[in-house]
């Protein structure tokens, strides 16, 4: 069986987003007053080829944790969907 | 100078792999040996250095893909014998990402990449990469990085102070960390660390591009030098 692992990256909420401030600057000087924060993360989709949905959820963790996100500065989330 | 072997370690992306070559050379009895990522094996070197550069692109997280090429399990089995490992700018970037060093390098609080000649004390000449300066010694070392702004936490920062491994601070040229020094936003300013055991340095201005005069500083030399001396016995 197949699932699609999606996978968000977002740095810790104590790190300042320098990406995130500068854009809601820019959608401050559109007009957007309303816009009081942004922060910019990463999402990716991973294909994981197991048997059962535990298993790709393990597999989906172990690479959270060892490459696609780094502790020390980031968190992450995934939802994982049966792919045919 | 007795005869030693320091290995540079040569990522698809590094651009200073060739400086450091340069400066390591340039000391009598001392060989570079260039390394490149899908080696496994790190020839009997004396000591290696991670150089500058953008391996891999930067992509995902500066130095998080270098962290897991082939040469990199060796390097951090070199490393765990207490052996000398030394990371300059995205090689300072690797070790953090390896968990060699503490911490993270997230991007500069201006948001800029930034490329100028930047000043620098020495806060721990004891450790084998820094016995050739004096403490509290004001060096001028270029920097060149957009992801240069150390960050770990506060409990991280506070063992890193206590146990003198903090190596160097971004500070004005009279020694002082202002604000205005700490150009990249960098927590407590600091500019280079060293591992608990003090083997493994890492620190974001460039030693090697600052190896003589007439490269405008020779302010990097003394800290090849130190290295090479301690290994040397000297």
């Amino acid at each position: 069986m197949a699932f699609k692992a999606k996978i968000r990256v977002t740095l810790r909420p104590s790190i300042l987003d320098v990406q995130g401030k500068a854009s809601q600057h820019a959608l401050e000087n559109l007009g957007y007053s309303s816009v009081s924060s942004v922060r910019i993360g990463k999402y990716m989709e991973v294909i994981i080829d197991e048997q059962s949905s535990a298993d790709a959820e393990r597999v989906a963790t172990e690479i959270c944790q060892k490459l696609l996100s780094n502790p020390v500065m980031e968190d992450f989330t995934f939802e994982l969907d049966p792919v045919n | 100078m007795a005869d030693l072997n320091v290995g540079v370690v040569v990522f698809p992306g590094s651009n200073c792999d060739h400086d450091t070559e340069y400066a390591v050379a340039s000391f009598p009895g001392v060989r570079p040996v260039m390394l490149w990522h899908n080696e496994h094996d790190l020839k009997g070197c004396d000591a290696i250095i991670l150089p500058g550069g953008f391996s891999y692109g930067d992509y995902l997280r500066c130095g998080s893909i270098a962290r897991f090429s082939p040469i990199m399990r060796e390097v951090i089995d070199f490393a765990g014998q207490g052996r000398p490992v030394l990371g300059i700018c995205n090689g300072f970037q690797v070790l953090v990402e390896s968990g060699l060093l503490e911490g993270a390098l997230i991007r500069n609080a201006g948001r800029k990449f930034i490329c100028r000649q930047s000043t620098i004390s020495v806060v721990n000449n004891s450790t084998i990469f820094t016995g050739r300066y004096e403490k509290g010694e004001v060096l001028r070392v270029p920097v060149a990085h957009g992801e240069g702004n150390y960050y770990a936490s506060t409990e991280t920062i506070d063992s890193l102070e206590s146990n003198g491994q903090v190596v160097f601070r971004y500070t004005d040229a009279d020694g002082n960390a202002t604000a205005e020094a700490n150009f990249n936003g960098s927590l407590n300013s600091i500019a280079g660390i060293v591992n608990r055991q003090g083997n493994v340095l890492g620190l974001m201005p460039h030693p090697e591009r600052a190896s003589e005069e007439r490269l405008g500083s020779g302010d990097g030399r003394r800290l090849f030098e130190s290295l090479f001396a301690h290994l040397a016995g000297a």
